[in-house]
């Protein structure tokens, strides 16, 4: 669509341009505010043969910056996974936090602290991140077995959404269990799971994440086009030489593993994969190849507003991030199911 | 040239088609006609690799069409189906460079863009390229989607609409097909349609196989008529020898009255 394309760098652009805004606010305020120099200064002093930094620098890079990182690559991550599940699933109202994907990975997390504290194991920096992904593969796997019908193995948006509450709930109730007999002070934190929170960001989470996020984001762009065949018809997208199988095992299993990834790190964040692909479709259409960047993108934009909303809005104190972003995602949600005319 | 031999569809124990065996011309439109349930549907999905029969062949140019990968064949073949519903707003332009996905890497060629403004223009929906399908109507939709069909066959090196052009080799014949794609048209647009795909196949190397209800549209556009009852084919042949009174009654159970009309030879009236 050469026509649009100045149209669309334009706009990838200024949401680039945007991210970055809300990024230095992100850093500059919170429960304590760096001043522009001061963070040049944190920033400055991880130069060689500088000094040791003090101790409010040291806040700023160990504790203000990752978490401002992780929130632009877990956003871009919920982003991405929204997009791509409401591709594969064509159906503008399904995301990772509806069809359990990000309760199953809240739950091998937890499962992870609570056996890592009782068993002595779990000694791999991957392991999190790997219990969270078979937790969510789990959790994935039996909405879609549950929810799938008989005759023609599609799964009506009615019974997924129900099976996806009953599994959330059932997850979620494993999850309160584990918190009570958990030793972790992070797992014994059932808020931290089932609302969400970037306060426990660190250096070696960001690095993981961005490696799930940058890699899984990648491999989602090389079955873009395909993706938009989908949305014409799974027939239709077989007479277009679409290999319709091997797509949605491929998509499933990279948005299983960028979403469940993200959520080791900070428990469930609803709703932003669900809201971020329909802002981007108002803008710009509903082309994979573009979509799959502007959510990242939005993704990492919206969470990093969201999470300066919760730390700002009861300062020095925080609000969980998942009631932010639910009281946004929760309205529009309902407007969509309002709005489109399913046959229940 | 599609060949098929003694094809068997088969969904648990109900056999759809049964030991179908028939062959395709390049250049020539074939019309599958029949009743319900006569396996019609099946038999294009068969010969368009969409469903794998239990048994029997289908070949591309003797090519058993097994052995294609999805992605070849896509160049080379398309369907044109009954309707196609989209979840997502995409505007007519994006679906009809959808024909072109076979044929380019992640970002459109100018010869892609050439060929969905070629086809627009063909179809008469260039006014309104940048709408939203699912906005459309049942019969624009459906112009659309042709439109796309085509855009996926189409090669700027030989103008499918000209008559003029060398004939190609036979290895890279082009094979059209259309799963009752007249359903939900008015019957002005039923002939249109029938027009365009009758000058589409009038290149030397495209091979059309196409299912629709009316036997009077059948039997004035095809060169060749394949009845279809039970699952099986029971006649094949031109208009004038497939279409018989009494075969009309053994398989459609109604009574065909034969109407002498200048253009097309004879008109049907049913009673």
């Amino acid at each position: 669509m050469t026509k649009h394309f100045g149209t669309e760098r334009a706009l990838l652009a200024v949401l680039i341009f945007a991210t970055l805004l809300v990024l230095a606010a992100s850093v500059r305020y919170g429960a304590v505010d760096f001043s522009i120099p001061a963070i040049g200064r944190a920033l400055v002093s991880l130069l060689p043969g500088r000094p040791e930094p003090t101790l409010e620098q040291r806040i700023f890079l160990e504790l203000r910056l990752p978490r401002a990182v992780l929130c632009l690559l877990v956003g871009a991550s919920l982003g991405v996974g929204g997009a791509l599940m409401q591709a594969l699933f064509q159906n503008p109202i399904v995301e990772p936090g509806l069809v359990g994907t990000s309760s199953g990975a809240a739950f091998g997390s937890a499962l992870f602290f609570v056996l890592g504290g009782v068993f002595q194991i779990g000694a791999s920096r991957w392991s999190l991140p790997l219990a969270a992904c078979l937790g969510g593969i789990l959790s994935t796997y039996l909405v879609f077995l549950l929810a799938r019908s008989r005759e023609d193995g599609r799964a009506s948006i009615v019974l997924l959404l129900l099976t996806g509450l009953a599994v959330n709930a059932l997850f979620m109730s494993a999850i309160g269990f584990l918190s009570y007999i958990a030793r972790d002070p992070q797992a014994r934190s059932i808020t931290f799971w089932s609302l969400g929170t970037l306060s426990g960001a660190n250096w070696r989470a960001v690095q993981i994440v961005a490696v799930s996020t940058v890699g899984g984001t990648l491999v989602a762009l090389r079955y873009a086009k395909q993706l938009n065949a989908l949305m014409i018809g799974e027939e239709e997208a077989t007479y277009l030489g679409v290999n319709v199988n091997r797509l949605k095992w491929i998509i499933l299993s990279v948005n299983v593993v960028i979403v469940a990834v993200a959520t080791a790190f900070t428990g469930v964040i609803s709703f932003v994969g669900l809201v971020v692909p329909h802002i981007l479709r108002m803008l710009r259409g509903s082309d994979n190849r573009f979509l799959i960047v502007g959510s990242a993108l939005v993704g990492a934009m919206l969470l990093s507003l969201a999470d300066l909303i919760a730390r700002l809005s009861l300062r020095p104190a925080e609000l969980p991030i998942g009631i932010v972003t639910s009281a946004v995602g929760v309205p529009v949600f309902l407007f969509l199911l309002r709005r489109r005319r399913y046959v229940f | 040239m599609l060949d098929a031999s003694d094809i068997t569809f088969r969904v648990g124990d109900k056999a759809l088609i049964t030991d179908v065996s028939v062959s395709f011309a390049p250049g020539r439109l074939h019309l599958i006609i029949g009743p319900n349930g006569a396996g019609k549907s099946t038999l294009i999905k068969v010969l368009a690799r969409l469903l794998r029969p239990q048994t029997g062949v289908v070949r591309y140019e003797g090519v058993d069409a097994r052995h294609a990968s999805e992605a070849e064949l896509a160049k080379r073949r398309a369907v044109l189906s009954q309707a196609v519903e989209v979840a997502f707003p995409l505007t007519v332009r994006e679906v009809v460079m959808m024909g072109r996905y076979p044929h380019f890497g992640s970002r459109p060629a100018p010869v892609d863009e050439k060929i969905t403004d070629e086809l627009m223009e063909f179809f008469d929906v260039t006014e309104f390229a940048e709408r939203n399908y699912q906005t459309l109507s049942g019969g624009e939709r459906q112009r659309v989607n042709f439109a796309r069909v085509l855009a996926q066959l189409w090669r700027t090196d030989s103008p499918s609409h000209a008559q003029h052009g060398p004939p190609l080799a036979p290895a890279s014949c082009r094979y059209l097909f259309l799963d009752e794609p007249l359903t939900f048209l008015d019957i002005r647009h039923q002939i249109e349609f029938m027009k365009k795909v009758r000058v589409f196949t009038d290149a030397p190397d495209v091979v059309t196989v196409g299912v629709v209800h009316d036997l009077n549209l059948a039997a004035r556009f095809a060169d060749q008529l394949v009845l279809m009852d039970g699952g099986r084919i029971v006649a094949n042949g031109s208009a004038a020898e497939v279409l018989s009174a009494e075969r009309i009654r053994d398989v459609f159970g109604v009574t065909p009255t034969f109407v002498p009309v200048e253009q097309s030879g004879v008109h049907l009236i049913f009673d």
